[in-house]
Order: structure tokens, then sequence, then C-alpha cells
């Protein structure tokens, strides 16, 4: 299987997720915001960083990028995609993934290790994961407050949308474990239909131990395992 | 065809958290002015338009709600000049 991943200007996480891949052992390739090929990528990752500066709003013109035009159609058609922080953003103002991203509560930059807990292990990205698994990876961000109206909440939960929620190190869900004011703790939710996913923790700068945590390659190893099952949905 | 002016101001919705306008509104308690009982952030746009009548006001609309405001979380207002 191979990855693809989106550099725009201001990326910066881009090369620690290409690693990832390689440290996952998967084909993985960068796609150039310019260009609306994908190269036959099986999974899109949007990385971390402050595409176009994050002018106007975290994500609000990447959006518009030739390559996101493609990554839409992609999406829509069943194609894998993950978000991750700024690429959680996009995903958010793209549309492809409801609610937005404020503001933290505490107007602070948070960069630190924060716990997630695995809410649902039934998806394509954490197949790999025990349920209620607790996961242990950093976090980097200024607009990392999600926010939706309760009835959207609701309905995501419903749902089972509601993949990784802050906890603490025991896995509680409280304020304490809250970094960044999210509703409900939420760190990372997906669509619907299930195929495309955004979180704000940072899982591809957690996968060797010398990083401080390894956590971070479930995620990737979820994928792979989820695609050679064929659980990934069929493309149109 | 004279330049078209728009000033687009988009705020948050209410309920919205807005930890900008409370820590500004801190700020100003903080100042000894205490009759401000809240502070809501926002921005606003100048926009040049070569564009006139019912079509160019369309395109103004259009840019808002796509770009310039996020719907999900922020309303939009329009002024023109001339």
């Amino acid at each position: 299987m191979k990855f693809g991943v989106v550099t725009f200007p201001g990326s910066n996480c881009d090369y620690d997720a290409y690693t990832a891949i390689k440290v996952l052992g998967e084909e993985v390739e960068f796609l150039w915001h310019k260009s609306s090929d994908l190269l036959n990528s099986d999974v899109i990752i949007l990385p971390g960083g402050f595409s176009y500066g994050d002018y106007l709003r975290s994500g609000a013109i990447a959006r518009f990028s030739p390559i996101m035009k493609s990554v839409k159609e992609f999406a829509r058609s069943g194609g894998l995609v993950i978000g991750i922080c700024n690429g959680f953003q996009v995903l958010l103002e793209s549309g492809l993934l409801p609610g937005a991203l404020l503001r933290n509560a505490h107007l602070r930059f948070a960069g630190k290790y924060i716990y997630i807990k695995v809410e649902n292990n039934s998806t394509i990205f954490t197949s790999a994961c025990q349920p209620g698994e607790i996961l242990k990876i950093p976090i980097a961000h200024m607009d990392g407050n999600y926010y939706n109206f309760d009835g959207e909440i609701e309905d995501l939960k419903k749902q089972s949308q509601v993949i990784f929620r802050y906890c603490d190190k025991d896995g509680n869900i409280n304020d304490a474990g809250n970094p960044n004011g999210s509703i409900y703790n939420i760190a990372g939710i997906s669509n619907k239909e299930g195929n495309v996913i955004g979180m704000m923790p940072h899982p591809e700068r957690a996968v060797e131990d010398i990083l401080g945590s390894s956590d971070g390659l479930k995620i990737f190893e979820s994928i792979a395992k989820s695609f050679s099952k064929g659980m990934a949905i069929e493309r149109a | 065809m004279s330049n078209k002016k728009a000033t687009v101001f988009v705020r948050l919705k209410d309920g919205v958290l807005d930890p900008q306008g409370i820590t500004i509104q801190k700020a100003i308690l903080n100042m000894g002015y205490d009759q401000v009982a809240s502070v809501r952030s926002g921005r606003f746009f100048e926009l040049e338009i070569n564009a006139e009548g019912e079509q160019g006001d369309k395109k103004i609309e259009e840019i808002c709600s796509k770009l310039l405001s996020n719907p999900v979380i922020e309303n939009y207002t329009l002024e023109y000049e001339k």
C-alpha cells in the first residue's frame, strides 16, 4: 500500500509523517500542493504545520489548493484520509469533517505529551488498538479547541464518530487531561462513512521509543492492517 | 467603472466561546473600568471589487461565506461604500 503526504507552504510535519511511514515499512511519497495528482496513493496524510501561514483561520486557505480538490474527490469516493493537527483543521475547513477548531481556551500554545483514550477501536484508523486503550502522544497547537453545536456533538457520539478523547495518565476523562478546552474532551473524530479522520495529537511524532513514545505507530499500523484485510471502503 | 468598496465584519456566533474576548474583558476590568460586562472579538476586511450591481453583490456574498467566514462558528455582515 502507498501513503501520500501533502506538502503545503508552511507544512512542517510532512517529513515526520514521511519518516513514520518508513518506520512502518510501507511505501510513501510527497504530494505537492500545486499539483492535483495523488500519485496513486491509497492513503492521504494531511500533515501538521502552519499551511499558508495560518492566515485568516488555520486551514482556511489550504482548502482551496489544487491538491485539496483531488483529496476531496478521493475522500468522497471512499479513499482514506488522515488529517493531523493543521491537517485536521484543513479537513474541517473543507467540510470533510464536521465542526471547527477554536483557539485554545487558555490562549497559549500547547506543546507537550498528553494522553488520549481510544473511544472506538473498530475503525480503519484504530483497528490495531485495544478497546479503551490509552495512548501517549504529543500535541503542538494553538487552535485545537474542538467546537460544535450540542446537537452535532450528540450525533457524533451516537454514530461512534468520536475516535479519541483527551484523558489523564490513568484514562480518566476529565478537565485536567484536557489540554485545550475541547468539548467532550474530543481529540479526534471521523466522518460518518469512517474513511476520513482528523486528530490534533501527532502520532507521527511518536513512532519510536527514542522519541519518548511509540504509541503513535499504532494508528499507522491500524491503517495498514485494515487495508490488508480489505476493511478500506471500496473506491468508486 | 469605479471600484465598489465593501467592508466585511466577521463575528463569532452567539454562544461560541471567545477566549480572546474574555481575556480582553479581564484586562479592561483590571484597568479599573468595571462598567464593561462583556467583550466579543472579531475582524474586518475591506474589499475593492470591479463588478457593479447585483452581480457584484452576489460575488461578495460568495467570498464572505466561502472564505472570509467559517459558517460553523462565524456570522458576517456587509457594508457598502459609494
